[in-house]
């Protein structure tokens, strides 16, 4: 049986092209008429990738051809320029691709996890489907497997990658659980509500919005469910919160040093996290300079995930090591001979054998 | 060591194997404190070895006791530093000199000396989240992340574990220099001295901090501060106890 995948991923292929090849009866296609045995397909933003195993070579042209219907009965889209985009690993390369992409590192943003849960889905998809036999299942079980190994013995998953998800990470760092925590929002534009709905999702309840337009600040805050405030009183607010995000077009700074000072003497004892989004500014950079504020503008969020994808960077060759074990481990399972010549028969109950619920 | 070199290296994983490690070594601590106790017929606190050894097994009780409850992330691998130099220096050093002790044992004493140390394993912990809440600190001010920043507690956290620690330690130690009043003889009054001028710091330390006086970023560094203070009046201590052939 051969082992092989072939697809369009954001590395070769633009949007335009990769949306040419996405629909919705591509399996049946794959195994109907280009003569795969087995068959998934695993769709993200990023790629459309077909995993198959067939007895004689499937081409490129016929599996592009189904993923852009041109074979069947929906003829339509894909060009021979596309279909220089495709890639195609067969055998071990298929199964250290796989193992990669799984694993996040072949992803855009080195190490996300939402694509480990878009492989189990689509594992998921062509196992109850009939589509996955053997082969397949334990190809990806082995995928997800390796992807936990490298997920627990790296750290390329951690740190945010995202001003949001950045924002968030910070406040827990400082704060730990921040569920009671008091929540300022200056301007209620789309970024400042993107971050409070980011806090709001870690257990943030109390929440104030303030805006110039009151009405607005009455909208956001009814989106985020939180209390509107009126503008000219969110100063005496920083006496008793936690978190300020501002996002105001003020061209002048609001906060100032000397005008937070006398409230910090108030709360010596609890520290003040301030997200400064707005450009130009809407706080004094002097303010991080004060024991207990810590300040982050847009670039300083910008760094700070730009480090974590640094780090993330740093952890791919750890990364690529683990996987290289699985590979050969499962290479051997393959030269083995053991799950590769026969059919489901070989692996009983494999339609009676989900993913373990830790694995879903 | 091997929490540093995994750090180095960009392989550290959160696990247990700081505290069984700690664990093993308390166990030896426990073995070699017995056998000697049993030599003594005594609590072998009788020299400066014996003191620091007790002290290196007092941190790995303290940090045996309140890591696991308080669920600090790495300060296992900050506590193991400690001990080993504490540990260290008494091995290396030429300091398990045997003084002839005059005065039969006495429970009160015993109870007052051994109370005070296991007190200090408190507030060395203490010193310890304080190290480790200026480091998580740090970064945070400077914007500037190393990888430990990911495997750091929060600083809420820490501050909590500082505030109970230091707590912990001060009523350890009130009760260790109460039972000093009890022990039926005179005691030098530079040891009287050190051991008060101790518990002012730590008084002091905690009146700052409910009052407000102090930010936590300072109650951290005087926690550091503080321990190392408190080391040093330990060596008074033991050296004038020394000169009375006092256990």
């Amino acid at each position: 049986m051969n082992l092989f995948c072939v697809g369009l991923s954001h590395h070769r292929a633009n949007v335009e092209t990769r949306e040419r090849f996405t629909g919705g009866s591509e399996t049946d296609c794959l195994l109907r008429h280009a003569g795969c045995a087995e068959a998934l397909v695993l769709t993200t933003c990023n790629r459309v990738e077909v995993y198959g195993a067939a007895e004689t070579r499937v081409t490129t042209e016929e599996i592009a051809g189904c993923l852009a219907h041109k074979i069947g009965p929906n003829r339509t889209g894909g060009s021979s320029e596309d279909i220089s985009a495709f890639y195609r690993y067969e055998g071990p390369e298929c199964v250290e691709h796989l193992f990669r992409v799984a694993s996040g590192l072949d992803s855009m943003v080195v190490g996300e996890t939402e694509v480990l849960g878009q492989a189990k889905k689509a594992y998921e998809t062509a196992r109850t489907s009939g589509a996955a036999g053997a082969c397949l299942h334990r190809l990806f079980q082995r995928a997800f497997r390796a992807a936990k190994h490298v997920r627990t013995h790296t750290d390329i998953t951690r740190g945010s990658v995202s001003v949001g998800s950045v924002a968030v990470e910070l406040a827990v760092k400082i704060f730990g659980d921040l569920a009671g925590r008091k929540v300022l929002v200056l301007g209620a534009g789309e970024t400042s509500e993107r971050t409070t709905r980011a806090l709001v999702s870690r257990g943030v309840t109390d929440l104030r919005v303030s805006n110039r337009s009151l009405e607005r600040a009455r909208e956001l805050a009814a989106l985020v469910g939180g209390t509107a405030i009126p503008f000219d009183s969110w100063p005496e607010q920083c006496r008793e919160i936690d978190i300020l995000i501002t996002s105001t077009s003020s061209e002048a700074a609001l906060l100032m040093a000397e005008n937070l000072a006398p409230m910090l003497r108030e709360r010596l004892d609890r520290p003040l996290f301030v997200i400064d989004i707005a450009v130009p500014r809407n706080v004094d950079p002097a303010v991080n300079e004060m024991g207990g504020v810590y300040l982050y503008d847009i670039d300083s969020l910008q760094s700070v995930a730009d480090q974590s994808l640094a780090l993330r960077r740093q952890q791919i060759a750890a990364a690529e090591a683990i996987i290289a074990g699985h590979v050969l481990n499962f290479k051997e399972t393959l030269e083995r001979g053991l799950n590769w010549r026969g059919s489901s028969a070989t692996h009983p109950n494999i339609a009676e054998n989900p993913l373990r619920p830790s694995e879903l | 060591m091997r929490t540093i070199v995994a750090f180095w290296g960009g392989t550290f994983r959160p696990g247990r194997f700081n505290f069984f490690a700690i664990g093993a070594g308390f166990i030896f601590q426990t073995a070699f404190l017995a056998m000697r106790g049993h030599e003594l017929h005594r609590c072998p606190l009788t020299n400066l070895f014996e003191v620091l050894i007790f002290l290196a097994w007092s941190i790995a009780l303290i940090y045996m006791v309140v890591g696991p409850a308080y669920r600090l992330s790495l300060m296992g691998a900050f506590t193991a530093p400690l001990v080993l130099i504490v540990q260290g220096f008494a091995l290396i050093a030429p300091i398990d000199i045997r003084h002839p002790v005059k005065l039969p044992p006495n429970p009160w004493l015993e109870f007052h000396a051994s109370m005070s140390m296991v007190a200090y394993g408190a507030f060395a912990l203490a010193g310890i989240a304080g190290v480790m809440y200026l480091v998580q600190e740090r970064q945070l001010k400077t914007h500037q992340f190393r990888s430990i920043f990911h495997h750091l507690p929060p600083l809420s956290d820490l501050f909590s574990a500082i505030t109970r620690l230091l707590w912990l330690g001060f009523v350890l130690y009130t009760l260790g220099l109460a039972s000093g009043f009890f022990v039926g003889q005179p005691l030098p009054r530079v040891q009287v001295v050190c051991a008060v001028a101790v518990w002012l710091l730590y008084a002091a330390i905690l009146q700052g901090k409910y009052l407000r006086w102090l930010a936590p970023k300072r109650v951290a560094a005087l926690c550091i501060v503080a321990f190392s203070a408190a080391l040093t009046l330990l060596w008074g201590i033991t050296f004038s106890a020394q000169l009375h052939s006092i256990p």
